[in-house]
């Protein structure tokens, strides 16, 4: 498996797996325990030396409840203080309008929506700062009208931010609507294969009722089927 | 508004203020038909009648003898079972060695230890703070301990990556969420300290309430004994609420709603 700079890659396979498990060992949180991973080329053998490096978002949004919007998109700043805080609340209101949260934040997160704490996440994830981002099912707890409107969003606005992106999902459309490649991992040692998605870029939420697609959809659901079983 | 406020203060607090005021009435009125003599059981205007006698004696000297107990006692529980607590959670093998030991700790009975205590400290103010330390300062621990433990490993790890570390976790997302249990903690200490500094000064001493109701009830003074014990119960409910209040504006300020 590998991963190019500025690169949207999804990860599908059945729960279980080790889809998760696979991003804290990338986010250092684990240690492998077999394989080699390399970062930049160098092998990285030392979970540790990869805290930090990496952003993972989690699931559930995890926003501290008793802070508001901004003091949590903050919280990267806070941890490495690199560069004044004018600079960084700037950054991140500019931030807060790009992604469509302009006035919530002095607003905590109990007083938002599940889409918009998502949202909110995802700004602090990206404001950490780094190069790679590791998003375990971000959509994954949103109901499906609210997900579909995220998806738009984020179409929108990801070309703009150029970001490496790993990106675990369950939903195939979500993937395909996404990524320049997919991987299909199976559990045990079935390893992972590659799908590249030849969609060209921009998307649009809508391509997901051309003919291209539905085949692609169809190919790649096959193929899900057939790692598993 | 105004009507409305009273209302809900007399909703809360009106069947409790009932509730004393009969049993008042009923205990005044059986004092009053000699039902017990009052060496057993004084009326309630005999007892404010003694504290209004007494007052000089009681605040000027038995109360501030008592509250610096107290406040001492409680000071060294609040900061040490702070320190211990955010220790046992921030060191695994601390926890291991420190907790059995708490816990026994606490199951030592105070009163047959005490004759130990005066050889140690004598018949001096610390004597009765280590009384009151003993008493007060295990739901601190266990308070701040649980506490810290609440936040759970998902925002640990969440921290983890963004380059936090351990003392960083401990302050962003730790602190914050123990808060509350870290508060309960400190009210069950507060009370705990009023009842050890009695028991401290019962066992030994020349000042504080707690002797001076012991005394009393030596010379079947009951009247006096009951105005004694009555300001202490008083003074244990205002350092509650007290304690309360902090709780209040400290959450409220760090952005902890209940």
């Amino acid at each position: 498996m590998n991963v190019r700079r500025g690169e949207f890659i999804s990860i599908v396979g059945a729960s279980g797996c080790g889809k998760s498990t696979l991003f804290k060992i990338i986010a250092g949180l684990l240690r492998h325990t077999g394989g080699e991973l390399k970062v930049h080329g160098m092998i990285s053998d030392d979970p540790s030396s990869r805290l930090g490096q990496v952003a993972y978002m989690p699931q559930q949004d995890l926003l501290l409840p008793w802070r508001t919007v901004m003091d949590n998109c903050l919280l990267p700043w806070e941890l490495k203080r690199k560069g004044s805080k004018a600079v960084a609340v700037k950054n991140i209101r500019e931030m807060l309008d790009r992604f469509g949260l302009e006035g919530t934040e002095r607003l905590y997160p109990q007083e938002l929506s599940g889409g918009m704490r998502q949202r909110i996440a995802m700004l602090r994830t990206l404001a950490a700062g780094n190069e790679l981002m590791l998003l375990d099912e971000p959509f994954g707890a949103l109901d499906a009208i609210t997900k579909r409107e995220l998806h738009r969003w984020l179409l929108e606005l990801w070309s703009s931010l150029k970001q490496t992106v790993l990106f675990i999902t369950h939903d195939l459309e979500e993937a395909l609507l996404l990524s320049d490649r997919i991987y299909l991992m199976s559990g045990g040692s079935g390893g992972v294969q590659e799908f590249s998605v030849d969609i060209p870029r921009p998307r649009h939420y809508r391509m997901n009722y051309e003919p291209k697609f539905i085949a692609l959809r169809e190919n790649l659901e096959r193929r899900l089927h057939e790692s598993i079983y | 508004m105004r009507v409305s406020i009273s209302r809900t203060f007399l909703r809360d607090y009106g069947p409790f203020a009932l509730l004393v005021l009969v049993t008042l009435a009923g205990w005044e009125f059986a004092a009053w038909l000699k039902l017990v003599p009052a060496f057993i059981l004084p009326a309630p205007t005999a007892i404010w009648t003694a504290l209004m006698e007494q007052k000089e004696l009681l605040f000027g000297e038995h109360l501030p003898a008592t509250l610096q107990e107290v406040l001492l006692g409680f000071v060294l529980s609040a900061a040490c079972g702070m320190l211990l607590g955010t220790g046992m959670h921030m060191f695994t093998p601390l926890e291991k060695a420190l907790y059995p030991l708490l816990v026994i700790s606490q199951t030592i009975p105070l009163i047959a230890l005490s004759p130990i205590f005066i050889m140690w400290f004598g018949y001096t103010l610390w004597s009765k703070v280590a009384v009151v330390f003993l008493t007060a300062f295990f739901p601190v621990v266990v308070g701040t301990f649980d506490g810290l433990r609440k936040s759970g490993a998902m925002y640990k790890e969440l921290l983890l990556t963004l380059g936090a570390t351990r003392w960083q976790i401990l302050r962003k997302t730790q602190i914050p969420p123990a808060l509350p249990s870290l508060f309960s903690g400190l009210k069950l200490s507060m009370v705990y300290c009023v009842i050890g500094a009695t028991i401290g000064e019962w066992l030994g001493g020349s000042r504080g309430l707690g002797y001076f109701s012991r005394r009393m009830a030596g010379n079947l003074q009951s009247a006096e004994m009951f105005a004694a014990v009555f300001l202490l119960s008083a003074l244990g409910i205002i350092l509650f609420l007290f304690i309360v209040l902090l709780e209040k504006i400290i959450l409220q300020k760090r952005g902890i709603h209940r």
